[in-house]
């Protein structure tokens, strides 16, 4: 038996590493997602390419849009990949940025102390989110769709109740302003030479906390302990819980990571528009599940990367801004995303049955 | 009392109810330092009930459990595998979306570095993988690939590689035979009799007899949640074991009743011959 093993002559050696390339290729989660961002790029540049899409303007444009979105699907998909879903993020960014709004114009915290806040409540909206679905062992589906309304019902009606309207602004006049901004919401000039009437490039920061966390997110899943467990709960809880992975506790950490990733995206709208809306945020929580679905990652979990998450949302963002560009009425975008989602999924489906058959 | 006398694992009249089903009664058994213990009876007998006490999954509700002499009160399977009690389960094997070697380390992963991000060394991993899959004859030519494409046979190999690397002292094995053909159930009795070897003392569950008898010292009858008792192979042929355990009665009953039912139905079709069905029922089995 051992002779059969060793005896392999060293043709068969290049016919390994062909095909394991070729494998490891497709067994990449993310291989439909990067695929997908590069036609759509291609696409919206022979439609609109003649309009200005492919230009440095164009590109800091749709690159802050997907950041933003990016940001949600990153810890959305890790949160997936661990086999939960959180449909109350978009709430959570209602509620994070009108509580840093509220607390620095209202009761005149210095903004830094606000944003703090907002953070505490985040994490324990995502812990009370976590602890939620670990114990009453409801689908996460079912609690989170409860937390999306009584957060943002929470956060019309204090709203209303302290300041007696739904919009607050005035935070650019808060103490602690400057040095905020510049962590959240300043931008990278560069001056962009298709532009006729001169006007530059801005590349908003949100692209680097966005690259930072995909990066970040990346590591511990495929190079850390905690990365392992997360793809054992999504894959089976139970055989995950048997050979001693914390799942419970593992879980309710990722509630807190969307959470968390919810109230940065609501501090950086509001430290960029300088006001807050109580209605921020609707429907995000649709857009990161659909950005990290067309990234590749399994609805059911146990499957998926960030890296495909960052990729999904960079397609959306493409999409999103690119029909713009077109002189399509944006009214059509919803029906791109749509249809994009279901293409997304097939396509994906294909690949990774081709990936499993490999061998 | 020497160490090597004191039983391993040993439980005392130990029950079980879920609701109203009663999956255990005053079950004893133990198991030694390095014997292959088979854990034997027919579906429902309370085999995976009483495995699932030992490695931590479900308390007992009555009884004792004691391991090398000491009772424990285990409330994870956690508790379990610190003290070297290592489990593969029936349904719940491995996880087939993740790759070999994630399912190999999971719950054990290997790191190194000292941040609280510690780094999971997963080249090294991947080394060890194909190491110690080789060292029980399996070669597979790529620990990264899904556990899913690999056959019921290799998955339980790989588990019980698994168990064996991490230094179980216990190793239990929930029906690693029942879903596979006749060779690579072979394999996998081989790897078994391999643990036993190495002086890992196992609990092999099977309602397969003729995989119990050749690898099993001693053997632990299960019927409805009761025990007949624990027998050693000069105690017991292997006639009386498919006997005892499977309900060899209950196959001498079913045969009666067959052949009254044969009967029955013949004499019925030559009293009243049907009009329909000429060629009737008896006329055939007759
Ligand atoms: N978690 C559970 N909840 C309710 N009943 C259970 C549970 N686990 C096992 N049982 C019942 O206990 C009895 C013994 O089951 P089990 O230990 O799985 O038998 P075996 O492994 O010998 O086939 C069966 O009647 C089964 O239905
Ligand atoms: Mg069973």
């Amino acid at each position: 038996m051992s002779i059969e093993v060793t005896a392999g002559p060293s043709s068969s050696d290049e016919r390994l590493l062909r095909e394991s390339f070729l494998r490891k290729l497709l067994r990449r989660p993310e291989l439909g997602a990067v695929s997908g961002a590069v036609l759509v790029w291609v696409l919206f540049a022979v439609l609109a390419g003649d309009r200005g899409f492919v230009s440095l303007r164009a590109t800091a444009n749709f690159l802050e849009v997907a950041s933003e979105l990016g940001i949600l699907a990153v810890a959305v998909a890790l949160l997936m990949i661990g086999g939960e879903f959180d449909l109350s993020i978009g709430s959570i960014i209602g509620g994070a940025g009108m509580a840093v709004t509220i607390l620095s114009v209202e009761y005149q915290w210095n903004l830094w102390a606000a944003i703090g806040m907002a953070l505490l409540f985040s994490l324990a909206v995502g812990a009370i989110n976590g602890l939620l679905v670990v114990r009453t062992k409801l689908p996460s589906f079912i609690i989170t769709l409860g937390s999306l309304f009584i957060i943002r019902g929470v956060t019309i009606g204090l709203t209303r109740l302290i300041t007696g309207r739904t919009q607050v602004g005035g935070v650019k006049a808060a103490a602690g302003y400057d040095s905020a901004a510049s962590v959240f919401t300043s931008a990278i000039k560069i001056t962009d030479p298709a532009s006729k009437r001169g006007l530059p490039a801005e590349f908003s920061i949100s692209i680097l906390w966005w690259l930072i966390i995909a990066a970040l997110a990346t590591y511990v899943l495929l190079r850390t302990r905690p990365g392992n467990w997360i793809f054992g709960i999504g894959g089976d809880a139970n055989a995950a819980r048997n050979v001693g992975v914390p799942v419970s506790r593992m879980k309710v950490i990722l509630f807190m990571v969307t959470a968390t990733s919810a109230w940065l995206v609501g501090t950086i709208q509001v430290l960029s528009a300088g006001s807050a809306d109580t209605l921020r945020g609707e429907q995000r929580e649709f857009y990161a599940i659909i950005a990290v679905v067309i990234g590749g990652t399994l609805l059911t979990g146990g499957y998926g990367s960030a890296l495909g998450a960052v990729f999904g949302a960079l397609t959306v963002g493409m999409v999103q801004q690119g029909i713009v560009y077109t002189g399509i009425d944006s009214d059509w975008f919803m029906v791109f995303l749509g249809a994009m989602l279901i293409v997304a999924v097939l396509v994906n489906n294909y690949i990774r049955k081709r990936a499993a058959e490999v061998k | 009392m020497s160490a090597d006398q004191t039983p391993i694992v040993e439980a005392r009249n130990i029950s079980k109810y879920f609701g109203g089903v009663i999956a255990l009664k005053d079950v004893s058994m133990e198991l030694r330092h390095g014997e292959v213990m088979c854990l034997l009876g027919d579906n429902g007998a309370g085999k995976s009930t009483l495995i699932k006490i030992l490695s931590g999954v479900h308390p007992p509700d009555e009884g004792e459990y004691l391991v090398e002499g000491r009772t424990v009160h285990f409330t994870s399977p956690r508790d379990a595998l610190e003290h070297g009690i290592a489990t593969v389960y029936q349904d719940l094997a491995m996880i087939p979306l993740m790759s070999i070697t994630r399912n190999f380390f999971l719950g054990s992963e290997l790191t190194q570095g000292w941040s609280f991000l510690k780094r999971f060394d997963i080249r090294r991993a991947n080394c060890i993988v194909h190491e110690e899959l080789r060292k029980m004859g399996i070669d597979i030519r790529d620990p990264a690939q899904p556990v899913g494409t690999l056959s019921g046979g290799e998955r339980q190999s790989v588990a019980i590689a698994r168990a064996v690397y991490f230094g179980a002292k216990v190793l239990i094995l929930d029906e690693p035979t029942s879903a596979l053909g006749v060779k690579q159930a072979g394999v996998v009795l081989r790897y078994i009799a391999q643990a036993r070897m190495r002086g890992i003392a196992v609990i092999l569950i099977t309602h397969n007899p003729h995989h119990a008898y050749p690898i099993g010292d001693r053997f632990t009858i299960l019927k409805r949640g009761r025990t007949l008792g624990t027998f050693t192979k000069a105690e017991l042929s292997r006639s009386d074991m498919i006997q005892m355990m499977s309900g060899g009665e209950e196959l001498e009953d079913l045969e009666r009743e067959l052949r009254e039912f044969r009967e029955q139905a013949s004499s019925r079709s030559a009293e009243t011959p049907s009009q329909e069905e000429p060629g009737g029922f008896g006329e055939e089995s007759g």
